[in-house]
């Protein structure tokens, strides 16, 4: 029911009924106005359960938004808003909400106690997972996700502060204005809607007039301020180290396309003031949990502040002043009041309802919504009609965030309450009614206090003002739960009350560890907001200790839960993966070469030609380009490292196994890099360009690694070292020009011929390049006369179009990946699929390239023993008629094909056009003595066996003849 | 958690590279033996407490930095940049 007709008003529905909503409003506040008191099924009983506070807290109305891909589950209707058109149902429940299925589980209930499925389904063993764990799944838990991609966007965002101030209300609203008058950058954060807290549900006054004009002038006061950022409808999840939070901003509705659904911040804050409230926390009396039972101050909440009561004829169940609040705004409201019941005989209230001093309220009834109550009063009862029952046991102080670091709450007996313990998040402080400090005044003197303290820790220099306000102490009497018949809920949303508590402590499960763990009570998406302090002064009455002696209570964060797809925003799918594309990709893309990931990169497996239908028919051909013509490949993907300075050398010579100090200016040379635990972590060549200028190449896969271990090398080190390193892949495009055409081909694009002389295997230098500045180096990966030229970046794509072109004049072209992959095959040299960082030097048949005139990184360890005894798996070749598959073991010819009996394994295998036959490279026990052998290949996962014959790893050309050539 | 790089400022964890141990920073001579080589590479204590690491801050200055932190408060006391480190 509305107290007034609201002007705006749109439609949405419910399980497809359609209701009247006014924007913004929480769909709770919608449900009840159109008196829709059962909203959901509870977790495990399937009891029937209605809205039952206002805000982030609550346990019971749990919905799906939306439906098919985009459907949401677990939404807390309490802080859903309302929009036109927004789909919203219930959930566990079937066939419908009130006619639900599986509420059989509450007629059983006397087996489903706590513990149950730890004693139940121990036996048999095999019948957990086929039987018993399936259909707990189906009749337990909540909404379901819809099993499909997700399409809606997610944002995530970093924002830095001064002052992050946590919470609107009073408390945070005094702390941002006092800091931000003070000049602080402040962040104010607040999960709802609206700034101003219980300020927006209260009849009050601050400084003379109704608080929430006051609040509309602290709003209007930080607007104005240019260091002040206000963020609405953001919850801050969690506190991290280093002044680091998280938060989750609901940014649009379900209908702003262009906006993300939400976004995941994370704000780093130099410090932080918390002022996150309280929550008001349930009594546990007998069937307590029907529709209609709600916090008192949500009731009030409901009527002051959106104008929608919850009930016709209200009762209140208290054992605090601060409910007698809820019976005077709904009786000034003109709503009738049918009882107040306080539990305290001594309470000195009045107004002008019954009112019941010293009374309980012992049962319930109402299956679908609250119809009477019952109360003990004066040693008799009375029976009550109500629709709405409004209970407050009190209020906890919303301590969660000093938690997240591992902070336990202090127990103060005045107010039966944990509060934060001080300093247990570095950098932040508490302020109001999350410290304990429940008057309206006192949270605005705390606000502004504690902000003047931060304020003046930062360096500037605050002035404290506070405006006038109630500051009406808050009395109550412990109550926690009521005696009677009938189950009493502590934890509504995990189905756990009074007697499954005293169960775990009477089946000795007594500290609060246990008992959570036992009950399951705290878990679930609400994490035991309102049930954990009721929960432990039950186990504490039902063990005979005090609350202190029983346990602390702890939070973990997110506060709320938080979607996955907001913390991983921009992780879908590609994400914000980078993509690297070489200055040959689009040239290579219009040949339509199959793109293939090289890291980041893209590289072209292969370049199909008409009437090739299948790859290895492109690959053939484009390895005989190289082997009898002329093949162009862009390898502008190798690492390229430029390395200068006096001392550059002697970096070489510390970080390669091999000399680099004797190399010539103009020449180029193999190294081989080890990690410091004695394996192969790179190879590749280094040209000296100078005396002090060295440019080094490492493997695609190794640059970034290679890069960092040599920064590692001259800073941690060798910082007496005089050298600088820098990557320059990015700058230079380079292109292999391979075969017995290659010097041909290479001078049509050159300003000068090449003189073979000045120009023998591995010599480098500068070159014109149709008249741009460039570099040329001999070196072969193919094992053919070979060049590889270099360009500055930008002619990169026409000087490949030129080689690739010109090529195919002479009865070559442009090769692949998978050609280039047969080529290092057919001689044998090692990639990372050899060099995976089990191998050693030794073990490659590098051994002597160790020089033992020097230190390197990895020497020591390469010469412990073992790492170099004959028995090792050795790299090898293999060949066979028959194709063969890598990851296949190798074993003797009669072997078993038994894990014991491995004697290695393949790495690389291809078909090679060149020799006609099936090659693999591998490594093979003791195998360099076991060349001319057969042996047998299985791969157990291909189902592959084939008979293979060991040899030399260098399958083509051995003695190098061609490269020289 | 945030480190402050002597060179960029106080930064996210994501930005650094993590090694391990400034132990790492003792690189024993080539004769040291099989022992010191053996602590070297693979020998580390587990502290909670106090620890001494090895961090590179990969994508900002590329500096490698000696993080002296505390691995039960999660305090991170100081960055300093290891080539600055007498050895
Ligand atoms: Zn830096």
């Amino acid at each position: 029911m509305r107290l007034q007709a609201p002007e705006n008003m749109v439609t949405f529905t419910f399980d497809g009924r359609r209701i009247k909503g006014v924007p913004g409003e929480p769909v709770s506040a919608a449900l009840l106005a159109n008196g829709i008191k059962l909203v959901a099924r509870s977790f495990k009983y399937h009891r029937p359960r209605g809205v039952m506070s206002a805000g982030a807290e609550e346990q019971n109305a749990l919905v799906t938004v939306g439906q098919g891909a985009q459907a949401e589950p677990n939404v807390r209707a309490t802080t859903l808003e309302v929009s036109e058109g927004l789909e919203v149902s219930s959930q566990n429940a079937w066939p419908s909400l009130r006619y639900d299925m599986m509420a059989v589980n509450d007629l059983i209930s006397p087996f489903l106690a706590a513990g149950f499925y730890y004693k139940t389904f121990m036996w048999p063993r095999s019948f957990w997972e086929k039987l018993y764990e399936p259909v707990i799944r189906r009749a337990a838990g909540l909404g379901a996700l819809s099993g499909q991609t997700n399409p809606d966007t997610y944002e995530k965002a970093f924002a830095f502060c001064d002052v992050l101030v946590i919470g609107a209300g009073p408390a945070g609203l005094m702390a941002a204005l006092t800091a931000g008058r003070a000049g602080a950058d402040v962040i104010i954060a607040d999960d709802d809607t609206a700034m101003g807290g219980r300020l927006l549900r209260e009849c009050e006054d601050i400084e003379g007039k109704p608080a929430r004009e006051w609040v509309l002038d602290a709003l209007a006061e930080l607007d104005a301020m240019p260091n002040v950022r206000r963020m609405t409808r953001t919850t801050v999840t969690g506190a991290y180290d280093q002044g680091t939070y998280g938060a989750l901003e609901r940014v649009a509705g379900r209908f702003a396309p262009d906006k993300p659904l939400e976004c995941f911040w994370r704000i780093v804050a130099q410090r932080a003031i918390l002022c996150a409230g309280a929550l008001e926390r349930p009594i546990a009396f007998p069937n307590n949990d029907r529709p209609g039972i709600m916090m008192a101050s949500a009731v009030r909440a409901y009527v002051n502040r959106w104008g929608v009561t919850p009930g016709k004829a209200v009762t209140v169940f208290g054992n605090n002043d601060d409910a007698h609040r809820t019976a005077r705004d709904l009786a000034a409201a003109g709503i009738k009041v049918a009882a107040v019941i306080d539990s305290r005989d001594d309470a000195k209230v009045a107004g002008d309802y019954p009112i019941y001093t010293g009374a309980q309220v012992i049962a319930t009834k109402g299956r679908h919504g609250l119809q009477s109550i019952t109360i003990r009063h004066n040693g008799g009862t009375r029976m009550v009609q109500t629709d709405c029952l409004a209970m407050s046991g009190g209020w906890n102080p919303t301590v969660h965030l000093t938690c997240h670091m591992n902070g336990r709450p202090t127990w103060r007996e005045d107010i039966a309450s944990f509060v934060p313990t001080p300093q247990s998040i570095p950098g932040m402080v508490t302020a109001g009614a999350c410290n304990g400090s429940f008057t309206t005044a006192a949270c605005l003197a705390e606000g502004a206090a504690v902000a003047a303290e931060v304020a003046a820790g930062l360096g500037l220099k605050p002035k404290v003002t506070v405006p006038d306000a109630d500051g009406t102490a808050y009395a109550l009497a412990p109550l926690w739960a009521v005696p009677g018949k009938g189950r009493k809920w502590i934890d509504f949303q995990n189905d756990v009350h009074v007697k499954d508590i005293k169960l775990a402590a009477q089946e000795n499960f007594r500290s609060v560890e246990h008992m959570k763990r036992y009950t399951t009570q705290g878990m679930a998406p609400d994490q035991g907001k309102s049930s954990n302090v009721v929960a432990l002064a039950v186990l504490a009455d039902a063990t005979g200790r005090g609350i202190p002696e029983t346990g602390t209570t702890t939070f973990r964060p997110p506060y709320v839960p938080v979607s996955i797809a907001a913390m991983g925003a921009g992780s879908q799918g590609k994400g914000f993966a980078p993509e690297r594309f070489t200055t040959s990709h689009k040239a290579s893309v219009a040949r339509d070469a199959p793109m293939i990931e090289a890291g980041l990169w893209y590289r072209p497996s292969y370049f199909p030609q008409m009437g090739e239908t299948h790859w290895q028919q492109s690959c053939d051909r484009e390895v005989g380009y190289v082997r009898n013509a002329v093949g162009v490949c862009d390898v502008s993907t190798l690492g390229k490292i430029d390395i200068q300075g006096p001392d550059a050398a002697a970096l070489l010579d510390f970080v390669y196994t091999n000399m680099f100090s004797t190399l010539k200016v103009g020449r180029v040379r193999y190294g081989l890099m080890l990690r410091e635990d004695g394996h192969v972590m790179d190879d590749g060549t280094t040209a000296r360009l100078g005396d002090t200028h060295f440019v080094m190449t490492t493997t695609t896969a190794a640059a970034g690694l290679v890069m960092r271990h040599l920064e590692f090398v001259l800073q941690v080190l060798r910082s007496d070292l005089d050298a600088k390193v820098i990557s320059v892949t990015e700058q230079w495009a380079q292109f292999a020009v391979a075969g017995p055409q290659a010097l041909a081909l290479l001078n049509t694009v050159l300003d000068q011929d090449l003189d073979d002389e000045i120009w023998p295997f591995m010599a480098c230098g500068e070159v014109g390049v149709s008249g741009v500045p460039g570099r040329l180096f001999r070196i072969s990966f193919s094992g053919e006369h070979a060049y590889e030229v270099a360009v500055p970046s930008r002619y990169g794509e026409s000087l490949f179009r030129m080689l690739t072109a010109q090529a195919e004049v002479m009865g070559g072209g442009p090769y692949g990946m998978e050609a280039l992959n047969v080529l290092r095959i057919e001689k044998g040299f090692v990639t990372h699929a050899e060099l995976h960082g089990r191998t050693t030097a030794f073990d490659i048949g590098m051994a002597r390239m160790v020089s033992a005139k020097k230190d390197c990184i990895g020497k020591a360890a390469a010469a412990r023993p073992g790492l170099s005894d004959w028995g090792r798996q050795q790299l090898v070749g293999l060949r066979s008629t028959n194709a063969l598959t890598a990851g296949a073991h190798l074993f003797e010819k009669n072997a078993a094909e038994t894990r014991g009996n491995s004697l290695g394994y393949t790495t690389s295998v291809c078909y090679s056009p060149t020799l006609q036959m099936h090659l693999a490279l591998g490594f093979l026990e003791n195998g360099r003595a076991r060349h001319g052998e057969v042996i047998k290949l299985r791969d157990h996962l291909r189902d592959v066996t084939e008979e293979v014959a060991v040899c030399d790893p260098v399958f083509f050309d051995p003695t190098g003849g061609r490269a020289r050539g | 958690m945030r480190i402050t790089c002597p060179n960029c400022g106080t930064r996210d964890r994501r930005e650094f590279y993590y090694l391990g141990d400034a132990l790492a920073l003792d690189r024993p001579a080539e004769d040291a033996g099989l022992g010191a080589w053996d602590d070297y590479l693979h020998s580390r204590d587990n502290p909670a407490g106090e620890t001494r690491d090895l961090w590179c801050h990969e994508a900002g200055c590329g500096a490698w930095l000696i993080v002296e932190r505390n691995t039960v408060t999660h305090a991170v006391h100081k960055a300093t940049l290891a080539e600055k480190v007498k050895r």
